[in-house]
């Protein structure tokens, strides 16, 4: 992927497909690491699949299609000497997922955030009736959207529609631009 | 500063129109957006397609959704578009710039664009 925004919408969508009516995105920014986080509380997974989503190679007894998104990720952070995890539950009330991923940013292989406010606006477009938390930690200031209360403003005014989206990302990049 | 006042504002707004629900239109265009996808370019592609159409005021008539792997993912980026009672148009490696055109030509026109299709990339 050209750009860790990219990663963390391709995650993302893992976890709207895994049913979460809430995903987390929380990225921590000092001067020389960045940290993905992406919470969800979509259905989780057991060991086994955790063990064939993080490495493709990893054979299960059933064959099933695992995609390449987790791996990704996971290398993108590794080959900046930075860390990967991951933390699933299928418990019946906290089930959800974790994935962190953490980035050396100093490193010849780092690859930038790129445009995140795409990646959320993207999001919310194609999921209108899920909920998402965004928190951009910067350095001790933050960029910082829930979905929640918008949808608590708009009432049944679909998130996706067009004038919405433009909201969303004129407030992120407001938001983007005072930190700045 | 943005507000949640200007949220009100839009809401109000919408009142007067028929609000449109995803897959409602006569026309959807559904975007590949699984890993494939994504990395050779779909986000782009998405965002085209919700500023064309807005721009060329079809929000009514087309709607605008993603999906996850559509199988070919060599061909990715991959748009569908499916209109009642006509076949499903397949577009294959998608731009942005193609997307315009799309929206244009097709969406707007009728005109189906015979080469981005993946009928025209197979041959
Ligand atoms: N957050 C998640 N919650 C539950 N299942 C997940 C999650 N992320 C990945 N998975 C499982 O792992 C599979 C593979 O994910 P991924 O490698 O991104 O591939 P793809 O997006 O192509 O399906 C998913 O289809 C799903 O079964």
């Amino acid at each position: 992927m050209k750009e860790l925004s990219l990663n963390i919408l391709d995650i993302t969508e893992n976890s709207v497909k895994a049913g979460a009516t809430l995903t987390e995105i929380l990225i921590d920014e000092t001067d020389n690491l960045l940290t993905i986080k992406i919470k969800d509380n979509g259905c989780g997974m057991n060991e086994e699949t955790v063990k064939s989503v993080v490495d493709p190679f990893y054979t299960t007894r059933t064959t099933r299609k695992v995609g390449l998104g987790v791996p990704l990720i996971k290398l993108a952070a590794e080959q900046t000497g930075g860390k990967f995890s991951i933390e699933s539950s299928v418990d019946e009330i906290n089930h959800g997922t974790l994935i962190t991923a953490e980035f050396v940013k100093g490193h010849i292989d780092f690859t930038p955030l790129g445009d995140i406010v795409s990646t959320i606006t993207t999001l919310i477009q194609g999921h209108p009736d899920t909920d998402f938390k965004f928190v951009h930690n910067k350095n001790g200031a933050a960029v910082s959207l829930m979905t929640t209360e918008i949808r608590d403003v708009l009432g049944d005014v679909p998130l996706n529609t067009y004038d919405v989206i433009k909201w969303i990302e004129d407030y992120l990049f407001e938001q983007y631009n005072e930190i700045h | 500063m943005k507000s949640l006042a200007e949220l009100q504002a839009i809401k109000d707004k919408m009142k007067d129109k028929v609000v449109l629900r995803e897959g409602s239109g006569d026309i959807r265009v559904v975007v590949g957006m699984a890993t494939c996808g994504i990395a050779a370019g779909a986000r782009p592609v998405l965002n085209a397609f919700v500023e064309g159409v807005n721009a060329e005021g079809l929000s009514e008539k087309v709607s605008v959704s993603q999906t996850g792997c559509i199988g070919i993912c060599q061909f990715e980026p991959v748009v569908e578009v499916f209109e009642a009672g006509k076949e499903k148009v397949t577009y294959v490696k998608m731009t942005a710039e193609k997307a315009k055109e799309v929206v244009e030509k097709h969406l707007k026109g009728g005109n189906v664009i015979s080469e981005y299709t993946i009928a025209a990339s197979k041959l």
